[in-house]
């Protein structure tokens, strides 16, 4: 009789992939909701109109890969959370094609030309995005006002004509949509602080326009709670780990509060920067990609430092109001030679034998 | 009599064999130009003015044409001077005529094309620097006679012209919806019917017409050529080794 005794560890975590990105679809929920109770439907129809595209590109590359299995490919979840994430950064009445196309590219040329899951060296969802802003700029940053700031309100049925023919169903165009009673074209809060700033207006001028409701972020600072709550429920399940999301905020914090220190006149509050833009579902839902992200946890601490700087230093002197898109793709680039840099050390050494093995010396 | 019979015969079929072998160099080159080893897709020589101007079929033909006629006439002058080259010097003498030849025809498009001249800017004085005619005049021109070199000049030319035109189709349709776009600035007045306007859009996709699209469209092409070099290779008869089998000779049983 003989016993079959296995190498430690002994104790293994179950988890399948796809129980993993069915927790993370589940925690963008409460953001999701939260988008649709400011902005309305047009970001669920994008998020469906974004699963479905990515479910049939992903179809379509495993069958001409002659992949074994590809019901379990299809519906391991990656595909869908990419769709996902990116329906929620799609811009509510942004063109049915921006999304379509921006899914396209994510599935088939992110993710599956550098070999699919757990290949790709950029974030799919987050590339997407980029090769949206960069390509269609107009569409792009054709932002919605919240709802109940705009002076045509829009049902399900006005949302749908306008994302798929480019008018509601009474006329008005995207640009009227977006036109307050006073006849100007309202942006996104981050776009009127920069604008405004630029203008030499003072902070808090800006914050006077009804954009900023009246705390930070009209509509944006309940979002951005909301993805912070779906995102402390993944680091209390143990999907995600906590250094990136804190070291990412600790940094934008440390930023703004400098900055802020120095001027205040010019400078947003940390407050601001922490609920507004795609902030918070870049802490916890982007930046935390197993897959692109740093994975020894000194790596990760310095991954989401470097990130919150850059988001910082793009929203402050960059050229796009926000710019979490660009840190986490400069990030998912760094992240290889972060990891190198910071392996931990190995047990059964002792510190200089270690030292010397990284340095290759031996 | 006999003996002198002999003698012509043998001298003409050694011609028709030498004729042949021509031939078939011609062929090669041809081929290796071409395809096999085509400067844009194979060895991916000159990828920055492949890259760079490629945002339109017209300007990707100017580039291509002007470069064509560079490496022809580099690779016939180089084959023509090899015997007086002394080794040691080679590189900067062949850059030297390089550049009399690139400056000739920034003159003549200045003259000319002037549009193309504009837009293709720096591109223009740089095929100098394009590693495609310096790696002929270094391998290939430099040790054959100049109707070969010449040749190759052609078929290399060619192979990197098309590569371009493909790519500029390709980018200009996916970024504009157009095809040929300003033929007339190339081709003289003629040319602007050739204008061909494929599908309308609302807005340009940029991401085709600024350089990250041009590396991923040149991915793709580089994809096809090895898929289809692939089915290739599969369609071709299976040549299958004879085996020789060592068979044991057993002296005892």
């Amino acid at each position: 009789m003989a016993f079959w005794i296995a190498s430690s560890p002994h104790n293994h975590n179950q988890t399948a992939t796809s129980a993993l990105m069915r927790l993370v679809i589940y925690a963008t929920l409460p953001g999701v909701f939260a988008q649709w109770y400011f902005f309305g439907w047009g970001n669920i129809i994008h998020i469906s109109l974004a699963v479905m595209t990515a479910l049939t590109c992903e179809f379509i590359v495993l069958s001409l890969r002659n992949k074994k299995n590809i019901r379990k490919q299809l519906f391991d979840g990656s595909a869908i959370l990419t769709a996902v994430l990116l329906g929620i950064c799609i811009p509510a009445i942004a063109p049915w094609w921006i999304s379509v196309i921006g899914v396209t590219f994510a599935i088939i040329v992110v993710k599956q030309l550098y070999g699919g899951l757990g290949h790709n060296p950029f974030n799919p969802a987050m590339a997407a995005y980029v090769m949206l802003l960069i390509s269609f700029p107009l569409q792009m940053t054709s932002w919605q006002p919240p709802l109940a700031l705009m002076t045509a309100p829009v049902d399900f049925a006005n949302t749908l004509s306008i994302i798929f023919t480019g008018f509601t169903s009474e006329g008005y165009s995207v640009e009227q949509l977006r036109t307050t009673v006073d006849g100007f074209t309202m942006a996104t809060p981050l776009d009127t602080l920069k604008t405004n700033v630029g203008l030499g207006f003072t902070v808090f001028e800006t914050l006077e326009n009804n954009i900023f409701g009246e705390h930070f972020a009209f509509g944006w600072e309940w979002i951005n709670f909301a993805f912070l709550i779906g995102g402390l429920a993944l680091i209390a399940k143990k999907v995600i780990a906590w250094q990136t999301p804190l070291s990412f905020l600790f940094s934008l914090f440390v930023c703004s509060f400098i900055a802020y220190s120095i001027s205040p006149d010019s400078s947003a509050s940390t407050l601001f920067h922490w609920l507004s833009g795609g902030c918070m579902l870049g802490a916890f839902f982007i930046l935390t990609d197993p897959v692109t992200g740093a994975t020894s946890v000194k790596g990760r601490l310095i991954v989401g430092a470097l990130a919150g700087l850059l988001v910082y230093v793009i929203r402050t002197f960059g050229g796009y109001p926000d710019g979490v898109a660009f840190a986490v793709l400069l990030c998912n680039m760094a992240a290889p030679l972060i990891d190198q840099y910071s392996r931990p050390r190995t047990y059964g050494h002792t510190l200089k034998e270690h030292d010397n093995e990284q340095k290759g010396l031996k | 009599m006999s003996i002198d019979n002999k003698e012509l015969t043998s001298e003409s079929a050694e011609k028709l064999l030498a004729k042949q072998a021509l031939k078939a160099e011609y062929k090669e080159l041809a081929i290796q130009g071409l395809w096999k080893n085509n400067p844009g897709l194979v060895q991916l020589l000159g990828l920055c003015p492949l890259l760079a101007v490629t945002a339109t079929v017209t300007n990707a033909l100017g580039l291509g044409l002007a470069t064509l006629l560079v490496l022809v006439c580099s690779n016939a002058t180089v084959s023509a001077i090899r015997q007086w080259v002394p080794k040691e010097v080679r590189i900067p003498i062949f850059v030297l005529i390089i550049a009399a030849f690139v400056t000739c025809v920034q003159l003549l498009m200045n003259a000319y094309t002037y549009g193309i001249y504009q837009s293709l800017g720096i591109f223009l004085p740089l095929i100098v620097t394009n590693c495609a005619i310096i790696g002929r005049a270094e391998a290939y021109a430099s040790k054959n006679p100049v109707a070969q070199a010449s040749f190759d000049g052609l078929m290399m030319g060619l192979g990197f012209a098309l590569v371009l035109f493909i790519l500029g189709a390709i980018r200009e349709v996916l970024g504009q919806g157009t095809l040929f776009d300003g033929a007339h600035l190339l081709f003289g007045d003629w040319a602007s019917v050739l204008r061909i306007e494929v599908m309308q859009l609302d807005s340009q996709f940029l991401l085709a017409i600024l350089p990250p699209g041009a590396f991923i469209v040149m991915g793709f092409i580089i994809a096809l050529k090895n898929v289809i070099d692939a089915k290739l290779k599969e369609r071709q008869p299976q040549v299958t080794e004879q085996i020789i089998e060592r068979v044991r000779v057993n002296f005892e049983s």
